[in-house]
């Protein structure tokens, strides 16, 4: 019986397809996997055995990248449920959510025009909680409430969020050098 | 060359044979091969007790040995044409990433790819220059060792790239070493450090060498090393110290227009001013040029430091980026460890210490920790496990991509994904009727192609006719184990297919290698075909040993007795050739053996994966 890529990546790590997951956990089953399977491990094995190596940590890899990240993981959840949250058809947003985004891109362009660092830090901060309040929904969307559509509404909005992050580091970088 | 032993079926194998395997250090300045004895890390000094070979080529005529470490350093003022230095610098570069070869005692020859050079022994790729540099390490090993290498870790900075990492395995190739893993140098440096002070937690890696910067931020967890973000720059090292001093010794001077044998002797001057000035406040700098004029200046500390300012800070950048991508602060790094002979200058030493806001770790010779890292590392893929055994999980350094419309660049793989890794995405055609795409590999950050390194093009043909948008093309790009790019094409709908191992924009074609092959041995005992046979001879060797090993394991519970017999089959046909001379032969049965392995091969690995899972769950019951 050969393993089945296909299979979902949450029972790869053995765990529950679940939004809150025990991240300790993840964390320990991908580094045993890695330790069966990692090329390192095969360097002087067989040919037919180091491509299977390459083959399966490259999978391990994926898997647990997925899974790692809350959006990715949110997304993929989704995915399972046979939603895809950033289908194209999907981007409308509601108008109020696009108002405030417009709000955070005034205020990080003045910062940047400024070049007050300050103020980018400050505005990276105020993202981050954002982000994390947006994640604790998030949870409940999917784990209690069951709401794929709202959920998927959630995991759009976290892709805008994390787009502005980006930005402000991008921005605090440049400042930087 | 070596007798191999082939054991008889049954009694096959010896496993806890000790293999040789080096870890090799090709510096920028300066290379050392190191290995494990007895489970401890030295390295391998040459006859006379030292332990450093200068990364110098020397050709001396047209079919003789050129000349590699300490003589050919002594020829570098004499005759700098032909006497090569920090070749390092060339590797998988074109004339145009070489900003500074005009003041260079080179006659550079820009072919396509990667730069050439012409000495009085033609004209010499990188790649041949590093290989004689590696055959030396090999030589060297072996003696010492007394025995034929097994396989070697090569380090190369973490921050090369796709076409640098490709010259360097392209170098161990024609010096006829078995690369086991390129490894990353500060990778390598962690592991050396890690292993000997039981070190757990963040970790960064300051490793400013010759020619190279990089930087590295590692969790290191119960036996994991697990490098979490990189950042760097391949072209800045302690050679541009150097050069600073050579400036400015020119402007206190006013000397102009010198000869290549004077910048050389100033610049080898300024290399002994910098290593000075470590442990002196001041450095007496004194020259007789050809002209017969004299240089003779006093270099402060102070002065050192101010102009060389530029420099560290633009170490501070990439640490700063490396941190950031891995989602830490500076509080959160318990030490700072540093690498490469060029973080003994205090300015660096200072800078540092300042960003990280603690003192930096100095207490492995900052010199000798990647070859010792490299060793530790080469004696677990060689299967000489001990007791300790370790997890290393790399990343690569910068991002790949493919070219779409208006030359802007698609990242396809991320910097800072751990490897293996490998990623698909889907491209249409944009005109009825089209039937070949070009794809265009580029590795970096920028958002225009021309602002990244080009890695490959390469053709998908024969898609059938159809209306734009409506094929569907999934480019796969795999990143293997040694941070190497391979990149396949495939339509969809019809199934063509096209692949390409990234080679050749930049690095070289498998004719350049054979080409290069044959000229190593113009001065070489053995030819070509003997070392083809051997190869083959080695490579049978280790398979029957690997798929001995693995039938004692669980070739009883995995297989049925018909897929046993199948194999044994194949195993008793490769021995049976052995004997022959023909290394087609044996390359065929060798071949035979692995497809008759390949089933074998993936039950043991979800068989592996089952059982680590298990261990997994069991520990959290007892818990």
């Amino acid at each position: 019986m050969k393993y089945d890529f296909t299979q979902n990546h949450f029972a790869l790590f053995g765990l529950e397809p679940a939004f809150r997951i025990d991240t300790a956990a993840l964390d320990q089953a991908y580094r045993d996997i890695q330790g069966q399977v990692h090329p390192d491990r095969f360097a002087d094995a067989s040919e037919a055995e180091r491509r299977m190596s390459m083959q399966w940590s490259t999978h391990a890899n994926e898997a647990y990248q997925t899974l790692k990240k809350p959006a990715s993981r949110a997304r993929y959840l989704l995915q399972l449920h046979g939603v895809d949250a950033l289908e194209e058809s999907n981007t409308a947003m509601p108008a109020e959510f696009l108002m405030s985004q417009m709000e955070w891109r005034e205020a990080i362009g003045d910062a940047k025009a400024a070049r007050d660092g300050a103020a980018l830090q400050r505005l990276e901060r105020e993202l981050k909680l954002d982000v994390g309040m947006l994640l604790e929904l998030l949870a409940g969307q999917l784990d209690d409430a069951r709401d794929d559509a709202a959920a998927a509404l959630s995991v759009r909005k976290l892709k805008f969020m994390e787009k502005l992050i980006m930005e402000v580091q991008d921005a605090s970088e440049a400042l930087e050098t | 060359m070596a007798l191999l032993q082939i054991s008889e079926p049954g009694m096959s194998t010896a496993p806890h044979q000790h293999r040789l395997a080096v870890g090799i250090d090709l510096g920028t300045t300066n290379s050392l091969v190191a290995t494990v004895r007895n489970g401890i890390g030295v390295v391998i000094n040459d006859e006379n007790g030292r332990p450093l070979l200068p990364s110098v080529v020397h050709y001396t005529c047209p079919n003789c040995e050129p000349l590699v470490g300490y003589p050919a350093q002594a020829m570098q003022s004499a005759d700098p044409h032909n006497t090569i230095v920090s070749v390092k610098r060339f590797m998988g570069r074109g004339l145009k990433d070489l900003p500074d070869a005009a003041g260079m005692p080179y006659q550079f020859v820009d072919a396509p790819g990667m730069v050439q050079l012409r000495t009085v022994a033609g004209v010499k790729s990188p790649v041949e220059v590093s290989a004689e540099i590696l055959k030396v390490l090999k030589s060297r090993a072996e003696r010492a060792l007394g025995g034929e290498l097994m396989g070697a870790v090569i380090t190369v900075p973490a921050y090369f790239d796709d076409a640098q990492r490709a010259a360097t395995k392209d170098a161990a190739r024609i010096a006829g070493l078995n690369v086991l893993r390129l490894l990353n140098e500060p990778t390598a440096a962690a592991i050396a450090y890690g292993l000997d002070n039981s070190a757990e937690g963040i970790y960064a890696v300051y490793d400013l060498g010759g020619g190279t910067f990089d930087v590295s931020i590692l969790r290191l967890q119960r036996g994991v090393f697990e490098v979490l973000a990189t950042n760097g720059d391949s072209a800045l090292g302690g050679d541009d110290f150097d050069h600073r001093i050579y400036c400015w010794i020119l402007e206190q001077t006013e000397l102009s227009a010198l000869l290549p044998q004077d910048v050389r002797q100033l610049l080898t001057k300024a290399r002994e001013a910098k290593e000075f000035l470590t442990d002196h406040p001041e450095a007496r700098i004194t020259a007789v040029l050809s002209s017969g004029e004299t240089v003779d200046v006093i270099l402060m500390g102070g002065i050192f430091s101010e102009i060389t300012r530029s420099l560290v800070s633009k170490t501070v950048s990439p640490t700063r980026k490396a941190l950031r991508d891995a989602g830490l602060d500076v509080a959160d790094v318990k030490g700072v460890v540093m690498v490469g002979g060029a973080t003994r200058m205090p300015q660096v030493q200072r800078a540092v210490a300042e960003f990280f806001g603690q003192e930096p770790l100095n207490n492995l010779d900052p010199d000798k920790v990647v070859a010792l890292g490299a060793a530790m590392q080469a004696n677990v893929l060689a299967g000489n496990r001990g007791d300790d055994d370790w997890l290393l999980l790399d990343v690569i350094p910068l991002s790949l991509g493919m070219e779409t419309v208006g030359s802007l660049v698609e990242k396809i793989i991320p910097r800072n994904s751990t490897i293996p890794v490998a990623r698909a995405q889907e491209f249409t055609t944009f005109k009825d009727g089209q039937t070949a795409m070009s794809i265009h590999v580029v590795q970096g950050e920028r958002e225009l192609v021309s602002d990244c390194r080009s890695l490959a093009r390469f053709e998908l043909r024969g898609i059938p006719p159809m209306v734009a948008g409506a094929a569907r093309i999934r480019v796969t790009y795999q990143v293997d184990a040694d941070g190497l790019l391979s990149v396949s094409a495939r339509e969809q709908s019809s199934g063509v297919e096209a692949a390409v191992t990234v080679k050749p924009s930049y690095g070289l074609g498998d004719e350049e290698i054979a080409r290069m092959l044959k000229d190593s041995y113009l001065h070489a005992k053995d030819d070509m075909h003997a070392r083809a046979l051997h190869e083959q001879l080695v490579e049978a060797e280790r398979l029957l040993d690997a798929t001995g090993v693995a039938l004692g394991e669980n070739g009883e519970a995995l297989l049925s007795p018909a897929e046993r017999a199948s194999i044994d089959e194949k195993m008793r046909a490769l021995r049976q050739v052995l004997g022959a001379t023909d290394h087609h032969a044996i390359k065929k049965a060798i071949e035979a053996l692995n497809q008759a392995t390949m089933d074998f091969a993936a039950r043991r690995m979800d068989q592996g994966v089952r059982q680590a899972l298990a261990g997994h769950k069991l520990e959290e019951l007892q818990t």
